[in-house]
């Protein structure tokens, strides 16, 4: 590998590049899911390749191949060279990037338990068990259970004289039931919806889950929704579960605050952002209970790492103080812009693909509204809603609508009436100034986001976001015809 | 790039490499490049090559995969021996157990390859991103969007006789034109696919872009509300890629989650929906990733919910057989139907317009998203080109509405369709030719009309 990377890095000083980035990657990941009481899918994937990011006069080239004969380098960095020479056809001016220092390090997720030593007979024992769990209950139409585990294996060497090696671990898991009828269609998951919880770290995340030990009761709240009333439109007091702010704070905080979309260079697919640099220390972005991190140092967090794919340090920085907008997420080419440094999050998804700025964990810090049944207690009237199955929000991150897969009205400080379907919408700096209380540092979770889409070709991601539930005032709730 | 001939060899060498009783091989090339320009310059600017080799083993109703990316003697001895492993460590599916079996139909294997496409290089590109730019510039506005050329290569082979290679080009521009990021900012759109980069006339985009942005300065805000609409093509388009993910499928049908009823009116007896892999007005892809030849299925017939697409499994299951409609095993998400076709009405699409008395035009949503899959009800946001419509005119340009509203339930008042169409890449799969329609209602249920602060 190190005849590859300093063969590519070689090529491309010579080819007149001004500076050079490598990333050599491999990345294996396995999934299991059982569904209805079968195993429906086992997959065992290796990807494995290099990438190699070049400026010449200050514009960009990428290429990339699966190949790792050393002799690829010359030719792929001939192909980057040729693909910026392209690119300076429709220049505006030179890239110029921050003074982030070459670093020479290592860096490990920490972890008990290699997922990839376990058994597949254990891991089909966990996710076999949750099946039955949820089996027990009548009326459910399909039973889904899954595991997924990954392990990326990478080496960053830059023409400044960057040489970092990453091993990234990340291991979760959950379960879904859902229950049909004529005209509906339930769904209950557990921790989380859209894949239940993925952290950074071995095994023992997936038996800290206990999915058997949630699975009945989860299948009982799929048939449960199934009758239950539908959700009631109006404008009212609205608590969040963990999960929802956890989202709710990736659409409309986590992404308006990548300094890409803010400069208008993920215009054509993913959006900009209504936050631009004139409101930065500004703006009163919400509350003054509203704080928000970028904390790239989180221990188990999915957004979780020791160096950005720049070469840059991970890092916790705050995005949101007291309400107030106070920084962005940046890059090495976009930090400088604003007079700052990289703070550490251009991430690229694998080897393919060039680093952007993506989220890492972005959290809201809890507050001092003690548990989840207190802040219930503290509300007059209002409705509670509780994991996540539908969302959307518009090009610049400031009109939102959410569905949930559980509510349940709030009458005299007490959880009443289930209902379903429920959904809100809102204007991201109003719903955030709308913010008066979140729960303790006792209901705060860590949330993996494994399935963030961003730029062309597509880019997913893997982010985290910390949250604790939250109560916000006077929102627009049961939106649609139903 | 790897040729037809040469992706065979390494299908029958990894399925003489394999001991299980039943194997399938599945061969995804792809050699792909794509220009990104923002704000009027070129900032991102990239190549990939990549193959990967799938293999599925069935062991007395026992199943495993496993993928590599290496393709080397190792590789496949590697990938071979992970995919028996799993395998032979499961427990019994005989649900998911089934490969498909030859139905004698042939496929051409260069349907939708283009040459000029494959060897097109960054300096093409980049002059489509300089055509384009330019339009915004003439117009004031600043440009956004790619420009991506492929070759994307399919090939299949199993223990049960599939043998079948398909390669095809692909080529793609789109641009957004603004004049700001602010509230009310003008914004306009235009995209464009062919397999035939040649097809792909960057200054006409440009300008199609540039007329629509130059229409949306000074939008203003209108009371949400239920509103008669023209919707273009690409948000024709948004709407149907999405009915085809939530609805379509034989999976979906099978477990209920599908607003399709067979036999059943759910939409207005004007539509008529079909996907056919092999039609080379779309972007062909006349295999799918099981190797079955894809079969032309009428979706919607005449309002009419008539059939799903299946894959080996559901096909099965349904006792109608594969129509060839399969993603990569193990596919929880079921079948998918990716080269859709609505069919034209009769009113040129100049003309749609004067059957409108009072409503909304609006040229794509963004963000679709389901909000209730049993009854296709989406939520999402207008965009880059909204407009107010009064006696057959549009009058003046419109803030971004958000939308919540059944689908089947819209696509049942269709008061007219265009007599043309238009072949639009989807967003993240497939491709649908549709036209543009005038649909007698459409629930807004929401404006962004100010941004604010909290």
């Amino acid at each position: 590998m190190n005849e590859l990377i300093e063969r590519a890095l070689d090529a491309a000083e010579r080819g007149g590049a001004g500076y050079t980035e490598v990333r050599v990657a491999e990345r294996e990941t396995e999934q299991l899911t059982v569904k209805n009481g079968a195993l429906e899918a086992a997959t065992s994937n290796v990807s494995a390749g290099f990438g190699i990011r070049v400026l010449v006069n200050g514009a960009w080239g990428f290429s990339s191949s699966r190949s790792l004969e050393p002799a690829e380098a010359d030719r792929v960095a001939g192909e980057a060279l040729e693909i910026a020479r392209a690119s300076a056809l429709a220049q505006k001016g030179p890239v110029e990037l921050d003074d982030s220092p070459p670093v020479t390090d290592t860096y490990r997720t920490p972890h008990d338990e290699d997922p990839f030593a376990v058994s597949l007979d254990d891991k089909l024992r966990v996710l076999m068990e949750a099946d039955a769990g949820m089996a027990r209950v009548s009326g459910i139409a399909i039973r889904e259970s899954n595991l997924s585990f990954g392990r990326e294996r990478k080496t960053f060497a830059s023409s400044a004289g960057s040489r970092i090696e990453q091993e990234i671990v990340e291991a979760g898991g959950g379960i879904e039931a859902t229950a049909v009828n004529d005209s509906e269609m339930q769904q209950r998951s557990y921790p989380n919806s859209f894949g239940g919880q993925v952290v950074t770290g071995g095994y023992e995340a997936v038996r800290h889950l206990d999915l058997a030990e949630h699975a009945q009761e989860t299948a009982e709240m799929a048939v449960a929704l199934l009758d239950a009333p539908q959700c009631p439109s109006g404008e009212m007091d609205l608590i969040l579960d963990s999960t929802q702010v956890a989202l709710q704070v990736h659409e409309s905080c986590g992404h308006p605050t990548e300094l890409d979309r803010v400069f208008g260079t993920e215009a054509s697919f993913a959006g900009t952002s209504f936050l631009t640099t004139d409101k930065l220390g500004h703006l009163r972005y919400g509350s003054e209970h509203v704080h928000i991190d970028a904390d790239a140092t989180a221990p188990g967090g999915l957004g979780t790492f020791g160096y950005d794919d720049e070469g840059v340090a991970a890092q916790n920085v705050p995005l949101i103080e007291g309400g107030m907008l106070v920084g962005y997420l940046t890059s090495r080419e976009t930090a400088p812009r604003i007079g700052r440094r990289s703070m550490g999050s251009a991430r690229a998804w694998s080897w393919s693909h060039i680093p952007l700025i993506r989220m890492t964990n972005i959290n809201l810090r809890p507050g001092d509204a003690g548990s989840l049944e207190d802040l219930i207690a503290d509300t007059r009237d209002g409705i509670f809603m509780s994991q996540n199955k539908s969302w959307s929000i518009d090009d610049r991150r400031l009109n939102f609508q959410f569905g949930d897969q559980a509510g349940w009205i709030i009458k005299n400080g007490k959880r009443t009436q289930l209902v379903r379907n429920p959904t809100y919408t809102g204007i991201t700096p109003q719903f955030w100034g709308s913010l008066d209380a979140i729960c303790g540092p006792e209901e705060w979770t860590l949330w993996g986001l494994p399935n963030c889409g961003k730029g062309e070709p597509m880019q997913v991601g893997h982010v985290g976001h910390g949250a604790a539930p939250a109560r916000f005032r006077n929102v627009k709730v049961g939106v649609g015809r139903w | 790039m790897v040729g037809n001939a040469e992706v065979a060899g390494l299908l029958e060498r990894v399925l003489a490499s394999s001991s299980s009783p039943q194997t399938e091989v599945l061969y995804l090339g792809q050699d792909s490049a794509l220009t990104r320009f923002a704000t009027n310059y070129i900032h991102q600017n990239v190549r990939e090559h990549d193959a990967s080799l799938q293999v599925r083993v069935v062991d007395d109703g026992r199943v495993g995969v496993a993928a590599t990316n290496r393709l080397d003697d190792g590789g496949i001895r590697d990938v071979v021996e992970r995919a028996a492993a799993i395998a032979a460590r499961s427990a019994p599916n005989v649900r998911a157990a089934v490969l498909p079996e030859p139905d004698g139909r042939e496929h051409d294997p260069e349907l939708g390859y283009v040459a000029s496409t494959a060897d097109a290089g960054a300096e093409l590109r980049a002059e489509g991103a300089r055509a384009v730019i330019a339009a915004g510039e003439a117009n004031g506005l600043q440009s956004s969007g790619s420009f991506s050329t492929s070759v994307m290569t399919v090939g299949v082979a199993n223990t049960h006789g599939i043998r079948a290679v398909h390669r095809s080009t692909r080529a793609a521009l789109l641009t957004v034109m603004m004049d700001g990021f602010a509230s009310g900012a003008a914004s306009g759109y235009a995209q464009a696919g062919s397999t035939d980069v040649a097809e792909i006339d960057a200054e006409a985009l440009g300008l199609e872009a540039a007329r629509k942005g130059d229409e949306m300065r000074g939008a203003g805000e209108l009371e949400p509300g239920e509103y008669e609409v023209i919707l273009e093509e690409y948000a024709v388009a948004g709407l149907l890629e999405y009915l085809s993910y939530i609805g379509f499928s034989g999976l979906a049908l099978e477990e209920g989650r599908s607003f399709m009823e067979p036999g059943k009116r759910v939409m207005g007896e004007t539509v008529s929906i079909h996907d056919d892999g092999s039609d080379p007005s779309g972007l062909p892809s006349p295999i799918d990733f099981e190797g079955v030849v894809r079969q032309p299925v009428d979706l919607i017939a005449n309002g009419v919910a008539n059939a799903v697409v299946h894959d080996a499994a559901t096909g099965a299951r349904a006792e109608t057989g594969s129509t060839g409609h399969a993603l990569p095993a193990p596919n929880l998400v079921g079948p998918m139907a990716l080269n859709l076709f609505m069919d034209p009405g009769f009113t040129p699409r100049d003309e749609l317009i004067a059957g409108v008395e009072r409503g909304i035009w609006v040229t794509r949503f963004h963000y679709i998203n389901p909000v209730h899959p049993k009854k296709a009800i989406l939520t999402g946001m207008t965009k880059d080109g909204t407009f107010l419509i009064e006696h057959g005119r549009l009058t003046r340009p419109l803030l971004n509405f958000r939308f919540t509203q059944s689908v089947p339930e819209a696509f049942s008042d269709v008061r007219a369709a265009s007599r043309e169409t238009k072949l639009v890449p989807g967003e993240f799969f497939g491709a649908a030719r549709c036209p543009a329609l005038h649909l007698g209602s459409f629930n807004f249920t929401g404006v962004t009309a100010s941004e604010g602060g909290a």
